[in-house]
């Protein structure tokens, strides 16, 4: 790996942008997210910042058990966000659908519709486990960067 | 000024190799005083250039036809403009400059306003519509006030060059246009309580929407050159002028800092306005402005 490209993995590291989306949580989730946004967790001190167009963003952070109204909404906001990118799924319900199992208008988990990176499990889980969750998902992003080309034939 | 001197001013300094560090330093300020202000650790000191460099290593969208084109000339023109503002500062003594060089100042300062219109209508989002219109009606306002405390300075003293500007006594108009100016800067630099077009939760970054990777880089980094030229221009209207080159220097230096500080603290306090309020308020103050500067006017020449 020459200078540049070791810059460039570790500044991708320290500056994970994310998007936050919600595909039909009971909204516990988002909650938490945004609390570990907040002064008490400071996700900043990790480059951590919250944007507000998914064109902006890194990681992308999906909450909720993917109802069939938002997958067409994943898929585009998905395409959306310029690679190199990674997926973090908060809470158990983008896992494994969760209490809303065999719901007629489900259509998850979220891994059945875009390549999902890092899971953060919990109802809803603790904001520290988001923050170590976006943290693993920034080391697989600078990982993938240095690599693109691999990386996208292993997704599709 | 010959050429090689405005080169060396344009890339060296205070233009484009001083300037870029400058405006990542000023960037981190104003994120960590907000970070502060809330009791937050915040970014660490060199967060904008992680930033940077990450961006310039992202893919962009393909574009086609001549909107594509466009949508990637915006952020150049914009950073250019923002550094040719900057590279005008007479921060050196005896820096030179030519008569006239303040007019030049304010219209390439007025660019990267100009160039984020223009980028909004050209991304074809209807949120960077919106946000582009709330540009525009933001640019409208503050200018009112901002362009006459400028102009009024430089008209009570007699000339229009920045470096003889710079080494003028203060009068009282002076330090009216200066107030008036510092009132104009949130509005011009889009932070709180002004940021309407870049408001990230109403409009989704506004007339940024659609801007990824390199471009998007370029927009930050013209946004903290914007910082360091609108500074900049306070410093040079507000530090008197002594003869000892560095302390000039440095003080010029630190009177920036401190108005990058008491900004970003007043970002921090503040919540975003709703834009006919915002309007309202900066009419109003170009009423109250214009008053006083017509007084002062009279009651100088009563007094001489
Ligand atoms: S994981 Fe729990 S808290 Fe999170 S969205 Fe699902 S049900 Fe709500």
């Amino acid at each position: 790996m020459n200078l540049w490209s070791r810059l460039m993995c570790s500044c991708r590291r320290r500056s994970p942008w994310i998007f936050h989306m919600n595909s039909g949580s009971c909204n516990g989730c988002d909650i938490e997210l945004v609390a570990s946004l907040t002064p008490r967790y400071d996700a900043e001190q990790l480059g951590v910042r919250l944007e507000g167009s998914p064109r902006h963003a890194d990681i992308l952070c999906i909450t909720g058990p993917v109802t069939r109204n938002s997958v067409h909404a994943i898929e585009t906001v998905y395409g959306q966000v310029c690679s190199p990118k990674a997926v973090v799924a908060i809470g158990s319900c983008p896992a494994t659908t969760n209490v809303f199992i065999d719901s007629r208008v489900l259509d998850g988990p979220l891994n059945r519709h875009i390549p999902v990176d890092v899971f953060v499990p919990g109802c809803p889980p603790r904001p520290d486990a988001i923050l170590q969750g976006i943290a693993k998902a920034a080391e697989i992003l600078a990982e993938r960067g240095s690599r693109p080309l691999v990386n996208e034939e292993n997704q599709q | 000024m010959n050429l090689t001197i405005a080169l060396a001013r344009l890339l060296i300094f205070p233009g484009l190799l001083f300037a870029v560090p400058t405006a990542w330093f000023f960037l981190w300020v104003e994120r960590k005083a907000v970070a502060l202000m809330q009791q937050r650790i915040g970014p660490p000191f060199m967060q904008p250039f992680f930033d940077f460099i990450k961006l310039l290593g992202k893919t962009t969208p393909a574009r086609s036809g001549v909107s594509g084109l466009l949508m990637k000339a915006w952020p150049l023109l914009a950073v250019s403009a923002a550094a040719g503002a900057v590279g005008l500062l007479p921060v050196l003594p005896l820096s030179g400059g030519f008569q006239g060089d303040l007019v030049l100042l304010l219209a390439l300062m007025e660019l990267p306003s100009i160039c984020i219109i223009a980028a909004g209508f050209s991304s074809r989002s209807i949120f960077g519509e919106i946000g582009s219109a709330r540009e525009a009606v933001l640019t409208v306002s503050y200018n009112v006030v901002f362009l006459l405390a400028v102009v009024s300075i430089a008209v009570s003293q007699h000339t229009f060059r920045l470096e003889a500007l710079a080494q003028l006594p203060a009068s009282p108009l002076r330090w009216l246009g200066v107030l008036a100016i510092l009132v104009c800067l949130p509005a011009k630099l889009h932070i709180n309580p002004f940021s309407l077009p870049n408001a990230e939760q109403e409009i989704y970054s506004g007339p940024m929407i659609e801007y990824a990777g390199p471009e998007l880089a370029m927009w930050e980094l013209s946004h903290g050159l914007e910082w360091v030229a609108a500074a900049g221009l306070v410093a040079t209207l507000a530090v008197p002028h002594f003869a000892a080159g560095w302390i000039d220097s440095l003080l010029f230096v630190s009177l920036s800092f401190g108005i990058v500080l008491l900004l970003s603290v007043l970002a921090a306090a503040t919540a975003r306005l709703a834009i006919d309020t915002t309007a309202r308020f900066y009419w109003r103050c170009a009423l109250m402005f214009a008053g006083l500067a017509i007084a002062s006017t009279l009651l100088m020449r009563l007094r001489a």
